[in-house]
């Protein structure tokens, strides 16, 4: 059994164990595929928009909005911008993008940019 | 002046081929490949089968005068070579909305798919396709939910959904079986899956399994902080036990149930889908017998009327083949049968098997399910041919890794949530599959061995059921 490898994954250790549904199995994203992913958002026509949780709060479906989606923005640098403005003022919450497609009135992607610290 | 009465036999082309008849947006059309007997007609046989599965029998009766059958009457209306194949021919069918019961795919199929098929003059006889008219679909219920809302449900936005079917598929105990559940759902899996033939044997019966799994699927939410589900297999040798078995999924929590549309049966699945509509609760479809009815090229039911069939009666996923699995799918045809599936008009398509434009109204989509035979080396292909709108299933692919089901679960996760970042950042999947495995692996040790386990695992058989082209 020694080359068997344990699965570390526990009730009892958040940081390890939870996950945030898309791009959470993969280390947190570099600069340059964060804003590959903002430019999939715009060039998917989807409407950007950033929700923010308490750690603890985050299995609720609603998150607290950073604003307004928003609708129209194309400027990759603009939409980072307001992503770095959320985790500035809540620096211990989880941040996470969404791509909001209003024709399939559904999101079409959602990631968390910036994890909060796990209670 | 009306018409008098004239016993005996009349050829069925004189009553039903009419190839000057334009047919009418409300019409159901139905294309038939025909393998006739030597030295029959064609115009015969196809006027045969048109009126054998509509309003025909083989002599004139006096009680034919008392109705208008000329209204009531399928039409030929068109036939056409069968490209590479002189053994057969296609006949193009149109049936008058009347004649079939609003909402029911069991009329429709028993008038298309009846006694015509047993008819002599035929040596074969497949139904390829079928064209709803978007009257008679809004007649049906439809998937209970529809994709949007089962991501909106489970909270899973721009990915494939991830599952795997549990195995030994059948001899574990209850208590055994959830533990295999709850390996893989902690590992990254949305779904767990009951086997088709998992209903309630004597090793395991379904009250049992239900509560074991339930635990699995709650301890594996709270510990992920994910929404996580399991097929309960609800199939039940009657629609009344199904249904208890179906409330009593509800009852403890389940999100989403699951039924064997053909062998189960049309009517019920039909009464199932319904009830899961109107109880908040996803229905997985499985397709056991499909390969019965669909495989031979010239006779039997095609899959992509089955697919139809089955988003008329009502499911949220269904089984569509893999393409590069172990199980049989020519790839154009797939992707005609997952656009069928998923999207709200489709446009005729010959190259991939499609002979009609199918409006499909406002009903929702079903979410094509690829499963069998399928690993991680498989995910850049599988991202690229279903794109987020699937759910990709590894059975074997999880559970056989070394170090069991959490850590098969996790390399599927990190390998689909690799090829999906990548594809979003405009990289070729297909093309660049082994770089971007081998780059998620760096970091993914379960990855690294499950791509060292599985490395040699191909199924390149050539496919049966070809879509029909001149190849001579």
């Amino acid at each position: 059994m020694s080359d068997v490898q344990d699965y570390n994954s526990s009730l009892s250790d958040a940081a390890q164990s939870r996950k945030y549904e898309t791009f959470s199995y993969l280390p947190p994203l570099s600069a340059e595929s964060a804003r590959a992913q903002i430019q999939y958002i715009v060039d998917k026509g989807w409407n950007p928009g950033i929700e923010h949780t308490e750690p603890e709060n985050a299995i609720s479906n609603y998150w607290y909005m950073w604003k307004l989606p928003m609708f129209g923005e194309t400027d990759v640098d603009v939409i980072m911008a307001e992503i770095e403005a959320c985790h500035k003022a809540h620096p211990n919450n989880h941040v996470r993008l969404m791509g909001f497609d209003n024709f399939a009135q559904s999101a079409g992607t959602a990631m968390v940019v910036h994890r909060g610290i796990s209670v | 002046m009306a018409k008098t009465y004239s016993a005996g036999v009349k050829e069925y082309r004189e009553t039903y081929w009419m190839p000057d008849y334009t047919p009418k947006d409300t019409d159901i059309l139905a294309c038939f490949k025909i393998t006739p007997q030597d030295g029959v007609p064609r115009e015969e046989v196809a006027a045969a089968v048109a009126a054998e599965s509509s309003t025909g029998t083989w002599t004139t009766v006096w009680t034919d005068l008392l109705t208008d059958l000329d209204y009531y009457k399928g039409r030929c209306y068109a036939i056409e070579d069968v490209p590479g194949d002189d053994t057969c021919f296609y006949a193009f069918v149109a049936y008058p909305i009347d004649l079939f019961e609003e909402g029911s795919v069991v009329n429709i199929l028993t008038s298309l798919v009846g006694n015509v098929f047993g008819f002599k003059a035929l040596r074969a006889l497949r139904l390829e396709d079928i064209r709803f008219p978007v009257a008679y679909v809004m007649t049906c219920n439809g998937p209970p939910q529809g994709i949007q809302v089962e991501r909106d449900i489970l909270n899973k936005y721009g990915r494939p959904l991830l599952g795997c079917t549990i195995k030994p598929k059948l001899g574990l105990s209850a208590k055994n079986y959830g533990r295999a559940c709850y390996e893989g759902l902690r590992g990254g899996l949305d779904f767990t899956k009951d086997d088709e033939n998992v209903n309630s044997q004597p090793f395991m019966r379904w009250r049992h399994r239900f509560d074991f799994v339930m635990e699995a699927i709650h301890k594996a939410e709270a510990e992920t902080g994910e929404r996580k589900g399991h097929y309960l297999n609800v199939t039940a040798p009657t629609a009344d036990e199904m249904m208890r078995r179906a409330e009593y999924a509800k009852e403890i929590g389940a999100p989403i149930i699951m039924h064997d549309y053909l062998t189960g049966g049309l009517s019920a699945n039909t009464q199932l889908a319904q009830w899961c509509q109107n109880n908040g609760m996803l229905l997985h479809i499985h397709r056991a017998m499909h390969a019965v009815l669909d495989r031979n090229p010239h006779h039997g039911i095609h899959f992509r009327v089955l697919t139809k069939i089955l988003r008329l009666s009502g499911g949220d996923h269904l089984h569509s083949g893999t393409v590069v699995g172990k199980l049989e799918g020519d790839r154009d045809a797939t992707l005609g049968w997952i656009d069928i599936m998923r999207d709200s008009f489709i446009k005729e398509d010959r190259s991939r098997g499609i002979f009609f434009d199918q409006d499909w109204g406002s009903m929702p989509g079903v979410m094509p399910v690829a499963s069998g035979g399928i690993h991680v080396w498989h995910m850049p292909a599988l991202v690229s041919i279903f794109g987020d709108d699937s759910c990709l299933q590894f059975g074997g692919g999880t559970l056989g890794h070394p170090w069991g089901n959490a850590a098969g679960a996790a390399a599927n996760r990190v390998a689909v949530e690799a090829c999906v970042e990548a594809r979003n950042m405009g990289v070729e999947l297909e093309k660049e599959g082994k770089d971007i495995l081998t780059k998620a692996a760096a970091h993914s040790p379960e990855l690294k061995i499950a791509m060292e386990t599985w490395k040699e695992i191909k199924f390149e058989f050539d496919t049966v059921d070809k879509i029909d082209v001149a190849h001579k």
